[in-house]
Order: C-alpha cells, then structure tokens, then sequence
C-alpha cells in the first residue's frame, strides 16, 4: 500500500489535536503518519489545530503531550479548534 | 559517539581554536577594529560599555567577557583596555585557566605603539595554536546552546520539535543542553516545573518564570497581551501556553537537571535552563560565555546572525526562507511541510551537522563572518 501525503503534524503521541502543514479544504482526509486520520469538517489554514477526536466542552486540548486550552463548546473530529471554541486554562 | 576537538588544561574542549582580541572597555574598540583590518583570521569581540554603568552590569559584563576568555574555543587571548575604565582587563585574566592570556593597556603608550605591540603578541599566539592539534574527545564533552529567533507559525511544528530530537540525542549521549530564553517560558512554568527530577530545581524555574512574567506585565501594561500577538493568533496559537510549548520543544524531552544564572557555567550534564532575555544576542552571549561549544538556532522569518568563536548553526522553519536566505541557513527543517522528512529525519540531520561542526566544518555564520556580540545590560548608564 502506498502511504498517503501528509498534510498535518501530530507532534506528541497524547495530542488530541494536529497541524495542518498547508491549508486543507472541507471534506479532505487529514493525514497523519501516512494514515487518514480524520475527515476535515471545516476550511483548516496552514499551521491551525484539526481535533483528531472529540473534545466535549471544559476538556482540554492537548498539543506537545500538554494542556494548552480548555474548549469553550464540544468540539467534533476534523473541527478547526481555535479561540472561537476554546480559552486559556486557568491556573 | 566521537569528535576530533581541542583539549584544554581545564578539562573543557574546544570545536575550534581561535585567537581572541577583545576590548575591556568601548573606548578600546578603535584599537582593536585596527587588528581585525591587519589580522582577519583572528575574533575579536567589541562592545558598547565597559565603563559608565553600575556594579550590577559590570559584575554581568563581567561573566560575560571573562566567560569568553575562557571559552573552549578559544586557544589565546589578548584583552586590550584604555586604563581608566570601570572594567580593567586584569578583571577578565582572573577567568582564564591555562592557555595564554595577555593584556595592554593604550594609556601607557598611546594607539599606535599598542596596535605595533598588540601585532607582536599575535604573531607568537600564532606559532602557540598552530601547535594544538585535534584529538578524539567524546561527545559527552560537548554543551550546546539552544536558541529561536524570527519565529514563524512553522517553528514549533517543524524547526523547534526537530530540534529537539537532536537535543534529546545530545544528551542521551552525556552531553549538555542548555536553553535560555526565559520570557519565551511565561505560561509553562507549572509544565517545566514537573520536568525537573529535583524539586529545588523546579522551584526555582517556576520563581524565575513567574518573576519574568511580573516584569513582563510591568513593562508592557494593557500592551502585555501582546506576548502572544495577533500575528501569533493568525498563526494559529490559541495560548501563551501553546506559543512557549512551541518555543521550548526545542529542548527535546529530557528531564530539566540545572537552572543557572545568565553567562554561569553548568555543573552537572543534562539539560540546563539558564536565565537570559529572549533577545537573540544576549542570549547567545549568556550560552557562549558559560561555554556552549555551539549553538543550534532555529529560525522562521530568517536571520543571518553568528558569534564570535563560536559556531551557530541555522534552521529554518520553511524551505520558502531557506532558498531565500540560500547560504545563511544550514539545515532545512521545511521538508517535514512537504511531507518529504519526518521530525525524526531532520532531528538526525541537525545531529549529524552538530557532530560535523566539532570536527571542524564552518558554518554559513562562520563562512559568511557573522560575528555579533554584546554585552547584557539592564541598568542606567551614568
């Protein structure tokens, strides 16, 4: 089987988010690893977090095996998460 | 793992073995910008003070100019001074340990004569280093300064994280890491905290955060948003949090042995946090000074920076900065956007540029004579 392009990062093996490394249209596979690992199901620019599962609300985010914000609504898989669905932790 | 290096009396071995001209005070420079034209080969090191500040940044240029006096890279040193100046060379003789060391200063015989003499002691530190040959050295021996600067929404995806599988290698090897940068930590204390096997260490990393992050605020007010920018946000970072996660994948994953002061020397082997700016010059004078043989500097928007003696090798970000900063840049961590390389791929090839700059290989900075320094300095000048 030939392995599939990568179009996003998973840079710690607790991530339950990844990076897109270009921009990936609605409806794309998001492939990590060579594997699609989800559906995009939404516009992701280049560099922005995809959920690679779901994150229900008051969850956090994990990229580099740590909380980095917490989501502010459920978050689905292949959703863009960003500051319109998450907030800081606070301390 | 081995490379070929120089040994010195005090233990500590050196990549390359350069003669070093350095001024005490700027009212020097002039004299030794004057050698540099008769001497190309030799580093000089030049700076802005010297005299005309208190004991605090004196005691910090201090650390600094001695801390490079004594670098392993470093084969002789002449520390030219004017003679009425706050910070007199033989202040920085006290740091140097077994290598030759001269000093002059130009008010007991004017420019001319010091320029004449200062020629004559280059000469004969000549005939010294060319004596000095390479031997194999382990690479446990090696420290190496980790640094990030022009950052882009690509650093801490690609450069940094591949970054840090070089420096995971390092020290799995018994070398030394060391990454500065503190006001790039804010928002990471309580993670960086839980890295450090010792709890006296992880407090004091999180007090040293904290306080910057206290400084940060009071220097920049309703404007200390801004540590994370809009740039930042448009880049994709949704928190300080997630923007100094990025800044310290750099380090690798080891766990945090040391946190030392700004230009002080490591005791252990490790990774080693020390306490400088994030400002890219006084960082990489803090690393250099507490003796980083090398430093790796990763780099989105581009930068053609350097040190003198010490070798600083460049990674981009993106290939689109690579090709346009062709012959600044060492290593292109751009391959991992393509889909061409992994983290793993590139963590190696930054390895094996580390190893190949010990044993001697220049990089684009030394190639293209890159060699900016400064001295910290935080109070008023008088």
């Amino acid at each position: 089987m030939v392995a599939l392009k990568n179009n996003a990062l998973k840079i710690h093996h607790a991530d339950n988010v990844a990076i897109a490394i270009r921009d990936i249209k609605k409806g794309e596979p998001v492939v990590v690893e060579g594997t699609e690992a989800c559906v995009a199901a939404e516009d992701i620019p280049a560099s922005h977090k995809i959920a690679l599962e779901p994150i229900a609300a008051g969850r956090p985010v994990i990229r580099y095996g740590e909380p980095i914000v917490v989501a502010t609504s459920d978050i689905g898989t292949g959703q863009w998460v960003h500051l319109h669905n998450t907030k800081p932790i606070e301390k | 793992m081995e490379f070929n290096g120089y040994r010195r009396e005090d233990g500590s071995v050196g990549v390359r073995n350069h003669i070093l001209v350095m001024s005490s005070v700027a009212c020097a420079n002039g004299v030794v910008e004057a050698l540099e034209r008769m001497f190309p080969e030799v580093m000089t090191i030049k700076h802005a003070y010297g005299c005309g500040y208190g004991p605090d940044d004196l005691t910090l240029s201090l650390k600094t100019l001695g801390g490079m006096a004594n670098h392993p890279n470093v084969g002789a040193v002449l520390i030219i001074g004017l003679g009425c100046e706050v910070l007199k060379p033989e202040y920085v003789v006290g740091a140097v340990k077994g290598k030759p060391v001269e000093t002059m200063l130009i008010q007991t015989a004017g420019s001319r004569t010091t320029i004449d003499k200062a020629s004559q002691i280059i000469e004969r530190f000549a005939a010294h280093v060319e004596r000095q040959k390479r031997e194999p050295t382990p690479v446990s021996q090696l420290l190496v300064g980790l640094k990030c600067g022009g950052s882009d929404a690509f650093s801490g995806i690609t450069a940094n994280p591949a970054l840090g599988v070089a420096a995971d290698m390092l020290v799995a090897e018994g070398a030394s890491v060391v990454m500065g940068e503190v006001t790039e930590m804010i928002g990471t204390d309580h993670i960086l905290k839980r890295r450090c096997p010792d709890p006296e260490v992880g407090e004091k990393l999180q007090k040293l955060i904290l306080e910057h992050e206290k400084r940060v605020r009071g220097a920049l007010g309703a404007l200390a948003g801004l540590v994370i920018a809009p740039g930042n946000i448009d880049g994709g970072l949704s928190s300080i949090t997630e923007k100094s996660l990025g800044c310290n994948a750099k380090a690798g994953t080891s766990p945090i042995v040391e946190v030392v002061g700004y230009a002080e020397k490591p005791t252990g082997k490790g990774l080693v946090i020390m306490n400088t700016p994030g400002y890219d010059i006084d960082a990489m004078a803090g690393m250099a000074a507490a003796g980083a043989q090398i430093i790796v500097f990763t780099t989105g928007r581009g930068t053609p920076v350097g040190f003198p003696a010490v070798p600083v090798i460049k990674v981009s970000s993106n290939s689109t900065v690579f090709k346009a900063m062709a012959g600044d840049i060492d290593v292109d961590a751009g391959a991992i956007l393509e889909g061409e390389k992994s983290l793993a791929d590139v963590g190696k090839e930054i390895y094996d540029c580390i190893l190949a700059t010990a044993n001697g290989r220049p990089t684009c900075a030394e190639i293209n004579r890159m060699e900016t320094f400064n001295c910290l300095k935080q109070g008023m000048t008088f």
